[in-house]
């Protein structure tokens, strides 16, 4: 079939008519607002999934707005969709899709949905834009669109204290982070006079205002992927946020971590190689940075889920160890780049981007049933809720085997990639990795016990399971998640194994738009 | 040394900006720290685009000579607008913070952590 280069642009244009339609048809009735929501998200869904099954086969696509060809020199603004943006933009489809459809019933006791609907729309097509595009100032621009919808939902709750704290915080660390992006854009474009994310990639030479520009683009990304010890904003966030809207926010999260990795790999992939001071080259000081700040996360955010007592924290916490795995194989790959385990481990990470946002995501849907059954979210006062709500508790142990790396699901699969390759690095990051996995496994059969083990409280007599849409979104996810369990080789071979390649190749990246170099 | 005084001053409101965000403990003065922030690096921007003796970069009916360049203008005037946005949805946070905590102080707003 056929695939037009113009479906690119709409992966991001759909999502923003979507948001300004919106209020005008709540207008009319609540219902069809939903439906709409829905069918925008899925109709968006379909085209990213068009648009990587070309790339997938085909290679890199561009599009350039305003102009049929790409003309020299590069000014005008640029989609690069490669295997690894468009990886992104699934994950991030999936996950606003899920995230609606639970909505329907989780959120229809609020009022003031249709600005909840036009901020979730406006968030996607932050996330998409910011994943899609090939323009640093393009990417600054997503990145504060993404900040802005984030932080308004995170605040949804407005009549909650927790929750108006916990986004002032958000806005604090993301105006300030996207700042530092924009100061880096600008330390580059006065260099080279290009905005180009190729063009740039091409033209740097790793001077001393370059080592600035990386320093500043990895910090400030780094912090909006909640790596520690930059993740302090990251569990109230999670925590107070509606849990549908945190499991969009893991997709907001991720995509500032595509952030990184597309600084690292393609931006700065020219000079990855080049020797600085004692001979050791640019990769193997980054890398470990990266590797020892993964250790630090996994410990931190394991060690920190063991003592919490309010359900989501928990999770949140469990998020940050998540974090710091797919940061260890992606560290491990940079660190020893060009060799097969170093290959083996970006698998891996890049693998685990997508595990996690499910596993994650799963349990957060989890902790907002249990939220809207019970109305309770301290891990002290739930008990015994497994007499009430089977389907739920099911979804629960999907996801708690998933997330802590059990052998028949998800979790494992990526997480054997990351042992088996950090092992040829180091043992004791292999130690680390499993024995917090471990830890991981603890706290979540803890939560389990406490939650829908024990005997059955008369408070929770008439606790009745949760309506169906919130239902089928857990089901949608737990049916993904126990596929890629089964046969992990089909996602490997197919999806994970072309984005790490779009990674390594960036010269194939740069040509696109330069052309023969 | 003259053509540098924008630079020096781009350092000096990025710092002024980090410091009034770390060690002021008013929600408001750390909302100015941000957008003292936000002026270092817009005028940073518009730094990067001047030339010597340059005229406005407008093309009709331009008497000729040297023109000041305009993408870092375009990017200012678009970072600008970003700016104001984020701006009034901290501001209106803070007052929705007042109304709960009845305080401003960063010290006394920490619910979260209970």
């Amino acid at each position: 079939m056929n695939i037009p280069d113009y479906l690119i642009p709409m992966a991001v244009a759909i999502p923003l008519l979507g948001a300004f339609l919106t209020p005008l048809i709540s207008k009319i009735n609540d219902k069809l607002r939903n439906i709409f929501v829905i069918l925008i998200l899925a109709l968006n869904a379909v085209i990213v999934i068009l648009i990587a099954s070309k790339i997938f086969t085909n290679g890199i696509m561009t599009y350039v707005f305003g102009a049929k060809d790409i003309t020299y020199p590069v000014v005008r603004i640029l989609f690069e969709v490669d295997a690894m943006s468009i990886f992104m933009a699934i994950i991030c489809s999936i996950l606003v899709l899920v995230a609606v459809i639970y909505s329907w019933a989780f959120m229809k006791d609020n009022t003031g949905l249709d600005k909840y609907y036009t901020l979730i729309l406006l968030l996607t097509a932050g996330m998409l834009g910011m994943v899609l595009t090939g323009d640093m100032f393009n990417f600054f621009v997503f990145l504060e669109i993404t900040s802005i919808a984030s932080c308004a939902l995170i605040a949804f709750w407005i009549d909650v204290d927790k929750s108006v704290e916990a986004g002032f915080k958000y806005i604090i660390i993301s105006a300030m982070g996207a700042l530092f992006v924009l100061f880096a854009v600008a330390i580059l474009y006065g260099q080279y006079n290009a905005l180009n994310i190729a063009v740039l990639s091409n033209l740097i030479q790793y001077s001393y205002l370059d080592k600035i520009a990386l320093v500043l683009l990895i910090v400030a990304l780094g912090m909006k992927a909640g790596i520690v010890p930059m993740h302090m904003w990251l569990p109230d966030s999670y925590g107070s946020a509606p849990s549908s809207i945190t499991v969009i926010l893991i997709g907001a999260t991720l995509a500032s971590l595509y952030g990184v990795l597309r600084v690292i790999f393609t931006l700065y992939g020219n000079v990855l190689s080049t020797l600085v001071r004692f001979d050791v080259s640019v990769n193997i000081v980054i890398g470990w940075f990266i590797v020892a700040l993964a250790v630090v996360s996994i410990i931190i955010g394991v060690t920190m889920a063991l003592i919490q007592s309010e359900f989501k924290r928990l999770i949140a916490y469990g998020a940050v160890a998540e974090i710091g795995y797919m940061l260890l194989g992606i560290g491990a790959g940079i660190v020893a780049l060009g060799t097969t385990y170093g290959k083996i481990a970006l698998n891996g990470g890049i693998f685990h981007i997508l595990n996690d946002a499910l596993d994650v995501g799963l349990l957060f849907l989890v902790a907002g049933s249990i939220y809207y059954a019970t109305r309770e979210t301290s891990l002290d006062k739930l008990c015994g809720l497994a007499r009430n709500m089977k389907y739920t508790t099911v979804f629960f142990i999907i996801g708690l085997l998933a997330v802590s790396g059990m052998p028949p699901l998800n979790g494992f699969a990526s997480k054997l990639l990351i042992y088996e390759s950090t092992f040829q690095i180091n043992p004791i990051l292999a130690i680390v990795a499993i024995l917090c996995s471990i830890l991981l496994l603890a706290v979540f059969v803890k939560v389990f016990f406490s939650a829908f083990m024990g005997p059955a409280l008369p408070k929770y007599k008439h606790v009745k399971e949760v309506p169906k849409s919130m239902l089928l979104s857990m089901g949608i996810i737990a049916c993904i998640i126990v596929f890629i369990g089964l046969f992990p080789d089909l996602i490997i071979n197919n999806i994970v194994e072309p984005a790490s390649n779009a990674l390594l190749g960036y010269s194939e990246y740069v040509s696109q738009v330069v052309g023969g170099i | 040394m003259i053509y540098n005084i924008p630079y020096i001053a781009v350092a000096a409101l990025i710092l002024l900006g980090l410091y009034a965000l770390i060690f002021k403990r008013n929600l408001i003065k750390m909302v100015i720290g941000i957008t003292l922030i936000e002026s270092g690096v817009n005028l940073f921007l518009i730094t990067l685009g001047y030339r010597k003796d340059s005229i406005a970069p407008i093309y009709t009916s331009s008497p000729g000579g040297t023109m000041a360049f305009p993408i870092p203008q375009a990017l200012t005037l678009t970072s600008i607008v970003i700016g104001v946005a984020v701006l009034a949805l901290m501001l209106s946070l803070v007052v929705h913070i007042y109304r709960h905590y009845g305080t401003l102080d960063v010290k006394k707003i920490r619910r979260l952590k209970e």
